[in-house]
């Protein structure tokens, strides 16, 4: 998911006020920004909301990309659209992050110094075009899995943010399955491109949603404040199920030989991740984990003379204003 | 009608985009990412239709992809100031203002050609670029008037870009309005825009040209070319 690993806060409350806010939460109730919260509630939301916004931005990085390759103008012109979609996706969670009490600035500091992360899966480079198409058939199929659900999260301006982020989440998978389905339809180098993406993004796309449900400390309390939804493992299973048939229909090979129907469970059993590696990818040792960082905090120093000049142009403008008044 | 003269906006519109798209992910912040990749892609979009017409007008079955994707250097049209690359956030804002403010121009003498699908283009394109131009004019003031750093850094853009102003306004035959009948709504609007961002037009009116007759380009389209045309020319008979 684009949110991993959250560490759930443990909270000091009053239990009479804790047990309110959580029958709140039980009866359905939507908790707004003004409303009181435990602290624990607040810092890990701050942290999930966070961390999905990074990914986002993050994001860009892998499909920018291909922006300057796209094949076609049409093509060009649909991941010019689906980019700066996820830059508002972005946007909106930021500002959904600063209704908690913390700003955007912030937010950036923590993630260019490690102190916060963005999702597992942008630290993978795209190679071919067909990876925009994997990236959208997969990356966004994952991603809509754990957010579908998240439109009926417990926190309202997360709730909201995620039910318009959705809207467009599932334009962005069509439009990657779109690419595949040209691709698997082209040239032998088209369908090897096509397969190559799928070998090497179907493992890091499972780890999108973090570690089994028993090795996940945090889960239990973020679900009990509706802030987690769904369990890991029940969300990858779901888009294993999902996702298995579509490749067949692409003609394409999942590169799992264990992978086989259960007729008893209803579902297909296969091989997890290597979770080593995902942990790998966490501490900052992916593929491009050094370039993505690198990238935003590039933007972030060679942006700041441009931000601080929009700050001062403001400030004039204001004291002319006033001084005309 | 001259196709070249549809090929020299089509050009134009196809360059900047392509430069504009290079920013993705790396603007100085995210409302910036934003505005930069939605004025790309309304350029990418306005490629689109003009060299659309100029393949449908040449009647030689090329389409605006191939004609995007499989000339070489030489035989674009567009003009040198918009292929200059990106440098850093004042050249782009620089180059876009002064773009812009040539395409108002333009566009809207086209609104009124005599060719209704000139004229239909015209008026569609020009609704998105009057939405680019006011916003490129806000950001050359702010930033010409904002901090010390980033006056120096504007006027910096503007004195290296001011030389690829003047062929905006070279005028010949294939040109689909008078190009030279422009300059005067350029120039009032440019002056008014640096007055306000306290910037200093400079005197000279030294002009490069050669990008829209496609005598002599930068060294910088043929790299730019590279990237963008590597895929239809390593795969020629693929479909995307």
């Amino acid at each position: 998911m684009y949110a991993q690993m959250i560490k759930s806060e443990a909270t000091k409350d009053d239990p009479e006020q804790l047990a309110a806010f959580q029958a709140r939460i039980d009866a359905g109730d939507k908790i707004e920004p003004k409303d009181w919260m435990p602290e624990g509630y607040r810092k890990t939301l701050i942290r999930q909301i966070g961390q999905h916004a990074h990914s986002e931005i993050v994001g860009q990085l892998p499909e920018g990309n291909w922006i300057t390759r796209a094949p076609t103008l049409e093509r060009k012109a649909i991941l010019l659209a689906k980019v700066q979609d996820e830059a508002g996706h972005g946007l909106y969670l930021y500002c959904a992050a600063e209704t908690l009490g913390v700003s955007r600035d912030e937010l950036t500091e923590m993630l260019l110094d490690g102190r916060m992360k963005y999702s597992s899966i942008f630290a993978y480079p795209t190679l071919t075009w067909a990876d925009m198409g994997a990236v959208g058939w997969l990356v966004d199929g994952a991603a809509i899995m754990n957010q579908v659900p998240l439109q009926r999260t417990s926190f309202g301006p997360y709730a909201r943010a995620m039910v318009r982020i959705c809207k467009e989440e599932s334009f962005h998978q069509r439009q990657g399955f779109d690419i595949m389905m040209k691709m698997v339809n082209g040239t032998e180098a088209q369908k090897r491109m096509a397969q190559d993406a799928l070998n090497r993004f179907w493992y890091p796309a499972l780890m999108m949603f973090g570690p089994s449900d028993a090795e996940s400390v945090h889960s239990e309390q973020s679900m009990q404040w509706k802030i987690k939804m769904n369990g890991n493992d029940e969300l990858r299973q779901k888009f294993v199920d999902q996702t298995v048939p579509q490749a067949k229909y692409l003609g394409l090979t999942i590169p799992d030989e264990d992978l086989k129907w259960n007729e008893d469970k209803g579902a297909y059993d296969f091989t997890g991740p290597d979770w080593s590696e995902f942990f790998d990818v966490l501490k900052g040792n992916g593929p491009c984990s050094t370039e993505r960082i690198e990238a935003r905090q590039k933007a972030w120093d060679d942006g700041a003379w441009v931000r601080e000049a929009r700050l001062a142009h403001a400030a004039k403008k204001r004291a002319a204003q006033v001084a005309a008044e | 009608m001259s196709v070249t003269g549809l090929i020299r906006l089509g050009d134009n519109a196809l360059v900047l985009g392509q430069r504009l798209s290079e920013w993705c992910g790396h603007a100085p912040a995210l409302e910036e990412d934003i505005a930069l990749a939605n004025i790309a892609l309304d350029l990418i979009g306005q490629t689109q239709l003009w060299l659309g017409l100029a393949g449908d007008r040449e009647g030689q079955g090329r389409s605006a992809d191939t004609l995007a994707f499989h000339r070489d250097a030489w035989d674009f049209r567009n003009l040198l100031l918009v292929e200059q690359p990106n440098r850093d956030f004042a050249v782009t804002m620089m180059r876009q203002f002064l773009f812009d403010t040539w395409h108002f121009e333009a566009l809207t003498a086209l609104t009124t050609h005599d060719d209704a699908d000139i004229s239909a283009i015209a008026q569609k394109s020009l609704k998105e670029v009057t939405y680019h131009r006011e916003r490129s004019t806000d950001m050359v003031i702010a930033l010409g008037d904002g901090t010390e750093e980033s006056h120096i850094r504007m006027q910096g853009a503007l004195d290296r870009l001011w030389p690829y102003v003047g062929e905006m306004f070279t005028r010949d035959d294939d040109d689909l309005t008078d190009m030279v009948a422009l300059r005067p709504g350029f120039d009032a609007h440019a002056a008014a825009t640096l007055e306000a961002a306290t910037l200093t037009q400079p005197a000279s009116d030294f002009a490069h040209q050669g990008g829209k007759t496609g005598a002599r380009h930068s060294e910088h389209l043929g790299h730019m070319l590279a990237t963008m045309q590597s895929l239809p020319r390593s795969y020629p008979d693929a479909t995307w």
